[in-house]
């Protein structure tokens, strides 16, 4: 069974070189078919896999050859399936098999459908990678693959310069987040003498006592490239710009699959991170800012993309937060039901845009709840998933699970910013509902709005319904054995947490419904000026980064490099060329032809001579 | 005798396209082509025939050279046509040879003038490089060395673009032999030094490279002399201060002179640190490695700042280039085994990506008949298959895992950290860097609002072919770089033992007088 396993990367890949060799002949209608159907073979092959993998969970390592082989370096082209790469396997096929398919419907008449689909494949392919390898730096090459891949679906659009500088953004800032898991892997194998996973994992104790000032610091690099991928503070910015790329890469990129490998990558190399209980905190910590921070800009967006990007950030947050307590599976069971939700919502929104004619400003839709039936019901799965409606949601209970492990962990602090997130989340959730869908439209391109129509229009999105219901929660991750075990709070308490998080919930949704809904006016006036001009002003730009970063690194960087321009080393090196051509000059002036000048300077010179003789006699 | 071989083909071959362009224009083309086969075919048949582990059992200091071939040349003074090949030298032949045949293929329609001499200059570039690469006599060695300039010379100065802003092309080709030759002369100097403190000590004159490196010398006057030997194959290389001589000329020379200076003539100034700094001065070597490691930084980051500034796209490529070449002089300095190895991998991958890109200029100059960023812009729809090949190449040089140029770098990081952690740290930093430059270079030519509708001659076969040739190598190499680390590597054990040798002494206690 194990020999299928190539087969999840082999196929996608085979997909992309299809296109990119034949991808003219075939049409936008065939590419469209390689695309899909390429991914649809890998989901297969996982499903089989998942299938014999559950009759008998075992973990298992298949090396297909050996990659360099320099004494002790000897990293391998090898595969390893276990629950939480058979998790993410799952996620990544399966929802990325729904993305693909709608992108079938959203990417109908535009250019580039070729190279849209032959990046998205070869992303698929590099995501596996990066979840299947058993060693470090098969896991950095799918994880350098990905972000070349988002790079490129980002700027599909490539004759606009603000696409373009969005995703070199995008790229810059997540390799800032690589230069660190660089030097983290530098500095594992120096230590440990390895890059396989496992062995690593076995090594790290023998190595280090926790809290060491080494492991902390290997520890510390790691996060650093987890932050950068999965768009968390500091290095969250590039996410809300990724969204100039087409909706379906948002969906599947930018959403359910690559920002989430930072917390794969804590989760595989969980037994380095509980040695360093400092980082752990950090982990925790950021976690918890990010998830305040991006739930408080995604209120003051207008865009309705932008809207979910920051939610992404925050439920990446949460996330965050999970591994920070220590709480692995909570974590891994939230990325996957978030991948769920999240990927649903970006799909209604995705249909919303292509209904009313590539309009996706909050303030020009409204009122399309009748006429894009489909999109609204999206919306409300999702939206209720994401604001972790209490029983019948599977965000519910991946949400519950972070804040009881919290709990357990006993970290007050952070249960309490993940309650306050909840509050926030149902927050912006309804805002973005209600500005869809209620109210009156804002412009023709809404009033004007046609709903989706076809199977690959349709199917993606009930089947992602679904899944964001309760249903989904069912989905167990097989983590046990994996991962360490969860733990296990004061008894009795789970229930009272559970009735809590719910209330908070259904207090921010009801809270939410009441202003949005009826004190619209009221909340506009309070944003237009003073005060709440500025807060808005302020979570708009996303709590002022971006011109931060501007300021601080870009423009100086700007200036070394125009300041640079002329190559200032190659102009001293011209000085001694420069001389010589001086001297040439002055002295070919003596050579001028004028027989007086010889006549002249021959006397000055014999006078001289004669000088100099009588002197030294 | 082969090895004799590889020399005269393409000397012989340059005559032959001299004398042949009387009957035609193609005939110059076909014999060029032709004799740079034959050297690759030649140097790939060596590869599958020879044997380049070490001879188990054999003695430590002796070199084992996997071929040789001896001929008296003036036996007074102890010189001798003495040639040998150890993997290094064998890989960085069957390079040479193969960028040798993209050469000629990449100036098939772009040499208009006088094809014959142009042929015979590509030709004997390849002599003096392929000499460079195989002599172990000093003295012939040297010769080789000042060959490979002359040619050269001739290719930037004759075919050569004239550009509106700065050089000319008679200047830049002066600036490069200036460069060349004035640090040639140091080593000169080095050289004589070296064989006269041999004879001092043995009473025995010779300039054969087995019996230098047993010269006993003194810590001052080996320091000396390596600095003679330093100088020249960093202004080669080339190492930032010195780099002044390479983006005029690259700027200037035509595509295959490109080709041939990215590809080829760098790699022998890395070849000399390898193959002579090292053996034959390992103390003093040891002893600058701090600093020749803090010019390999200061090239990283100042040739990827300069690279950011250039409108010229050779001369982007060009500074990309130095940015490069820090990675390498980092990686030859730390003298880890992984680093070494890595030295070579990156060589290699270097070669195969940068050429590319100047191939790919060189099309886009065809095309366009611009080398002005500035003027490019929006060209992935109007081009066919020739941006995606620049896209993979580009994302090759900033060292995408999967290429070689990974591998490469990753292999001197790795190796190097143990050795120097905080340089590597700071040359991580240059990851980012080869990020910026490289992603500016596609979307200023590929990217942004395009500046016509009107389609461009897409690439023909044998464009396409010769970019797809390096792609799978870049790509193939790059998940599975075996072949040539197995090649490499035995000669790249051995440095490594010098180092700790050198080092011993100093870890274990040295009794007083005597250090």
């Amino acid at each position: 069974m194990i020999a299928t396993l190539p087969l999840t990367f082999l196929l996608p890949l085979a997909g992309t070189l299809i296109l990119a060799f034949f991808g003219a002949r075939l049409g936008a209608r065939g590419s469209a078919g390689v695309g899909v159907s390429s991914v649809a073979l890998a989901a297969l092959a996982t499903a089989l896999l998942a299938h014999a993998y559950l009759a008998a969970p075992e973990a298992q390592t298949l090396t297909l050859w050996r990659w360099i082989a320099v004494g002790d370096f000897q990293p391998t082209i090898g595969l390893r399936l276990d629950g939480l790469s058979l998790t993410l396997l799952g996620v990544i096929t399966g929802v990325g098999l729904l993305i693909h398919w709608f992108a079938a419907w959203y990417m109908h008449g535009e250019e580039g459908v070729t190279r849209f689909y032959a990046y998205m494949n070869l992303f698929v392919a590099s995501m596996v990678l990066l979840v299947l390898g058993d060693n470090l730096l098969l896991l950095f090459l799918g994880w350098e693959g990905v972000g070349l891949c988002s790079y490129l679906l980002i700027g599909h659009y490539y004759r606009t310069a603000a696409n373009v500088r969005a995703a070199f953004k995008a790229f810059l800032v997540t390799r800032i987040g690589d230069a660190f898991l660089a030097i983290g892997l530098f500095l594992l194998f120096r230590e440990l003498g390895t890059l396989d996973i496992a062995e690593l994992l076995r090594r790290a104790p023998e190595r280090w006592a926790a809290g060491d000032p080494g492991v902390e610091l290997a520890a510390l690099l790691l996060l650093g490239g987890a932050l950068g991928k999965s768009a968390q503070l500091p290095l969250h910015t590039w996410l809300a710009d990724a969204m100039a790329g087409p909706t379906p890469v948002s969906a599947l990129i930018h959403a359910a699959t690559m920002v989430t490998a930072g917390v794969y990558l804590v989760a595989r190399l969980h037994g380095v991170f509980l040695l360093a209980p400092g980082v752990l905190w950090l982990t925790g910590a950021i976690g918890a800012l990010t998830l305040l921070a991006a739930g408080c800009a995604a209120l003051a967006q207008t865009d309705i993309k932008r809207v979910l990007a920051y939610s992404t950030m925050s439920q990446i947050g949460y996330m965050f937060l999970a591994l920070g307590v220590a709480g692995f599976e909570a974590a891994i069971f939230h990325l996957m039901t978030h991948a769920f939700f999240k990927a649903l919502l970006f799909l209604a929104a995705g249909s919303v845009i292509v209904s009313c004619h590539h309009e996706q400003d909050l303030r020009r839709l409204g009122g399309l709840w009748r006429r894009l039936p489909l999109a609204y019901a999206g919306f409300l799965v999702g939206g209720a998933a994401l604001a972790a409606l209490p029983l019948v949601t599977a965000g519910f209970y991946s949400k519950d699970a972070i804040l009881w492990q919290a709990f357990a962990a006993g970290h007050g602090e952070l249960l309490l910013a993940g309650l306050l997130g909840s509050l926030l989340t149902a927050l912006y959730t309804l805002r973005l509902i209600v500005g869809i869908f209620h109210g009156a439209a804002g412009s023709d391109g809404a009033r004007r709005a046609e709903s989706g129509k076809g199977l690959a229009h349709g199917l993606p999105l009930v089947s992602l319904m679904l899944l964001s219901t309760v249903l989904g929660a069912w989905i167990e991750p097989p983590l046990a054995g994996v991962l360490p075990a969860p733990q296990h709070g004061p008894a009795g308490w789970h229930l009272a947490l559970e009735v809590l998080a719910g209330s908070v919930a259904l207090l921010g949704i009801a809270l939410g419904a009441w202003l949005f809904l009826y004190r619209r006016a009221w909340l506009a006036e309070r944003v237009a000026q003073g005060r709440g001009a500025r807060l808005w002003r302020l979570w708009h730009h996303g709590w002022g980064f971006d011109a931060a970063y501007e300021g601080l690194l870009v423009r100086p960087y700007r200036g070394l490099v125009s300041g640079l321009r002329g190559d200032a080393i190659d102009a001293l090196g011209q000085r001694p060329a420069r001389l010589a051509g001086w001297l040439h000059g002055a002295l070919s002036r003596t050579q001028g032809g004028k027989l007086r000048f010889y006549a002249v300077s021959m006397v000055i010179g014999a006078t001289l001579i004669l000088l100099v003789m009588v002197a030294a006699a | 005798m082969a090895l004799i071989w590889l020399i005269l083909i393409p000397f012989l071959g340059g005559l032959a396209c001299w004398l042949g362009e009387r009957w035609g224009e193609g005939v110059p083309r076909w014999i060029a082509l032709g004799s740079m086969l034959l050297v690759l075919l030649i140097t790939l048949g060596l590869w599958w025939q020879g044997d380049y582990q070490w001879p188990a059992g054999a003695e430590a200091d002796a070199v084992p050279w996997a071929l040789e071939w001896r001929a008296p040349w003036i036996p007074r003074l102890g010189i001798a046509v003495h040639l040998a090949l150890d993997g290094l030298s064998l890989v960085l032949v069957a390079l040479s040879a193969l960028l040798g045949v993209l050469a000629v293929l990449c100036s098939w329609h772009e040499i208009r003038r006088r094809v014959g001499f142009f042929h015979l200059n590509l030709l004997w570039i390849l002599v003096g490089v392929v000499g460079v690469f195989l002599a172990v006599d000093l003295f012939l060695f040297f010769a080789f060395w000042e060959m490979m300039l002359v040619p050269m010379y001739f290719l930037i100065a004759l075919w050569g673009h004239s550009s509106a802003t700065g050089f000319s092309r008679i200047g830049a080709a002066t600036k490069f032999f200036l460069y060349t030759q004035a640090s040639g002369l140091l080593m000169l100097v080095a050289i004589l030094g070296l064989v006269f403190a041999h004879r001092a000590a043995t009473g025995e004159l010779t300039f054969s490279y087995m019996a230098l490196r047993e010269t006993p010398l003194s810590g001052e006057v080996a320091m000396w002399l390596m600095l003679g030997f330093f100088l020249a194959f960093a202004v080669k290389l080339p190492v930032v201060p010195f780099h002044g001589w390479l983006p005029d000329a690259h700027a200037q020379a035509p595509t295959a002179g490109s080709v041939d200076l990215a590809g080829i003539l760098l790699k022998t100034g890395a070849y000399g640190l390898l193959r002579f700094v090292l053996p034959l001065f390992p103390e003093a070597s040891q002893a600058i490695a701090p600093l020749a490691m803090g010019l390999g930084l200061v090239g990283i980051v100042y040739g990827a700042l300069l690279a950011c500034g250039q409108q010229d796209i050779k001369r982007f490529i060009a500074y990309t280039s130095i940015s490069h070449m820090g990675f390498v002089l980092i990686g030859i300095y730390a003298g880890t085994e992984l680093a070494l190895q890595g030295v070579v991998l990156l060589l290699v991958a270097h070669a195969f990506s940068t050429s590319a890109l100047f191939i790919l200029s060189g099309q886009l100059h065809e095309r366009l008949h611009t080398r002005n960023l500035g003027e490019m812009g929006g060209l992935w729809g109007r081009l066919g298959s020739l941006p995606g090949f620049m896209l993979c190449f580009i994302v090759a040089s900033l060292g995408m895992p999967g290429t070689l140029n990974f591998v490469g770098e990753f292999l001197i990081l790795f190796g190097s950290f143990p050795v120097a952690p905080w340089t590597v740290a700071i040359a991580s930093a240059g990851l980012v860097l080869a990020a910026i430059y490289s992603l500016l270079l596609m979307q200023r030519v590929h990217y942004g609002p395009p500046r016509g509708e009107a389609r461009l001659a897409a690439l023909d076969g044998r464009e396409y072919a010769m970019l797809l040739g390096l792609l799978a190598l870049v790509l193939g190499l790059g998940l599975y770089p075996q072949p040539l680390l197995d090649t490499a590597g035995p000669a790249m054990q051995e440095i490594p033992r010098l180092f700790d040798e050198v080092a011993m002494p100093s870890s274990t206690a040295v009794p007083p007088g005597e250090s």
